[in-house]
């Protein structure tokens, strides 16, 4: 269920950046907007700015690796505390060597979101200022949370996997 | 003249030749006596174990009854580096450092499963029992272990303070243990 002012700031989207989106659906009462990397930047510009929405609170960022599809997803949450509406942008990114743009220029949190992100998914932020580990150690070798990787710790030889339900 | 009689234990003398007005016995012991009973534990307690450890050193458990009531914050001053809770690997690097910041001699007890072999936490991003940096000499099992089981631990330590020769840390064999994990 989607209520007048998100309503409002969708069709808004489909008529100034028609092209640029993807696909659009409501799920769990929150819309999400698919769009284009390419016009993201664009995109998030135009709802931070536009008086209308006023979409300056970015409560969070995040990676999403769809292993099947071969795809990795970032996925925005935006928050406009004048008009208290949430929407959510996503984009979707090839899963080797993914790189997205970086939106610091715009939300000044997301720079360690985007460090998140990339510590975690391997996600490149292109124009990020410092794109390096933050919650991981900074001698990591890989990134924990792409499917590819299996959760326990690769390095111990003591634990026989037949024990231990591997 | 009436006696005073106590049932407070006070430790035996150790093995030696006595007579009028003289005792002898090795340094050895003396000194193992004296260190056994007089530890001063750092406790590094990140989770769940160092709550039990909590209640080991409050009254009802009191480890002061094994001469370890005097914690030592600080490590410089600390004869027993005691490890209680999950340790990340993030944390890693900084437990080293607290172990290399300990005088000789100084011993090591991890408490509880996450300390000794990472326990259920077998993930990228916690370090699978800290004897992959440093040297331990007694495991407590359990998660979390009882206070019971804690003291028991600390009885065991005990029994190698009491009986470690006083030569030991200048020998060979420890220097090649502690060269094994990268420490001097």
């Amino acid at each position: 269920m989607t209520d007048l002012a998100t309503d409002r700031t969708v069709s808004f989207l489909n008529e100034k950046f028609g092209d640029a989106i993807l696909g659009q659906e409501t799920q769990y009462d929150f819309h999400v907007v698919t769009v284009m990397p390419s016009h993201l930047i664009d995109i998030l510009k135009e709802l931070y700015s536009n008086p209308e929405f006023s979409y300056q609170y970015l409560t969070t960022l995040a990676g999403i690796h769809y292993p099947l599809d071969q795809k990795m997803a970032v996925m925005y949450q935006l928050h406009s505390l004048t008009s208290n509406q949430r929407l959510r942008i996503k984009i979707y990114i090839s899963d080797d060597q993914p790189t997205a743009p970086s939106i610091t220029s715009i939300f000044k949190a997301a720079n360690w979101l985007e460090r998140e992100t990339y510590d975690f998914y391997g996600i490149v932020f292109e124009g990020h200022p410092d794109l390096r580990r933050i919650l991981n150690v900074d001698d990591m070798i890989f990134f924990p949370m792409r499917k590819e990787f299996p959760l326990e710790d690769q390095t111990r030889e003591d634990k026989e996997d037949e024990m231990f339900g591997r | 003249m009436e006696t005073l009689t106590s049932d407070i234990k006070v430790v035996a003398k150790p093995e030696g030749l006595e007579g009028t007005g003289f005792f002898a016995t090795s340094l050895d012991k003396v000194v193992g006596l004296a260190r056994k009973n007089s530890i001063w534990p750092l406790p590094f307690a990140t989770s769940c174990c160092g709550i039990e450890f909590m209640a080991t050193m409050a009254a009802h458990y009191d480890l002061a009854r094994f001469g370890s009531e005097r914690l030592s914050f600080s490590p410089r001053q600390a004869d027993l580096l005691m490890v209680m809770g999950t340790i990340a690997k993030k944390m890693g690097p900084v437990l080293r450092q607290v172990y290399e910041q300990m005088a000789e001699p100084r011993w090591v007890i991890a408490v509880g499963a996450c300390a000794s072999s990472g326990g259920i936490f077998d993930t990228y991003s916690v370090l699978q029992g800290i004897d992959r940096i440093i040297p331990v000499d007694v495991y407590v099992p359990g998660c979390p272990p009882r206070p019971e089981q804690i003291i028991d631990g600390i009885l065991h330590i005990q029994r190698l303070v009491e009986t470690e020769s006083l030569r030991r840390r200048d020998s060979q064999e420890y220097k090649d243990m502690l060269n094994k994990y990268g420490i001097e």
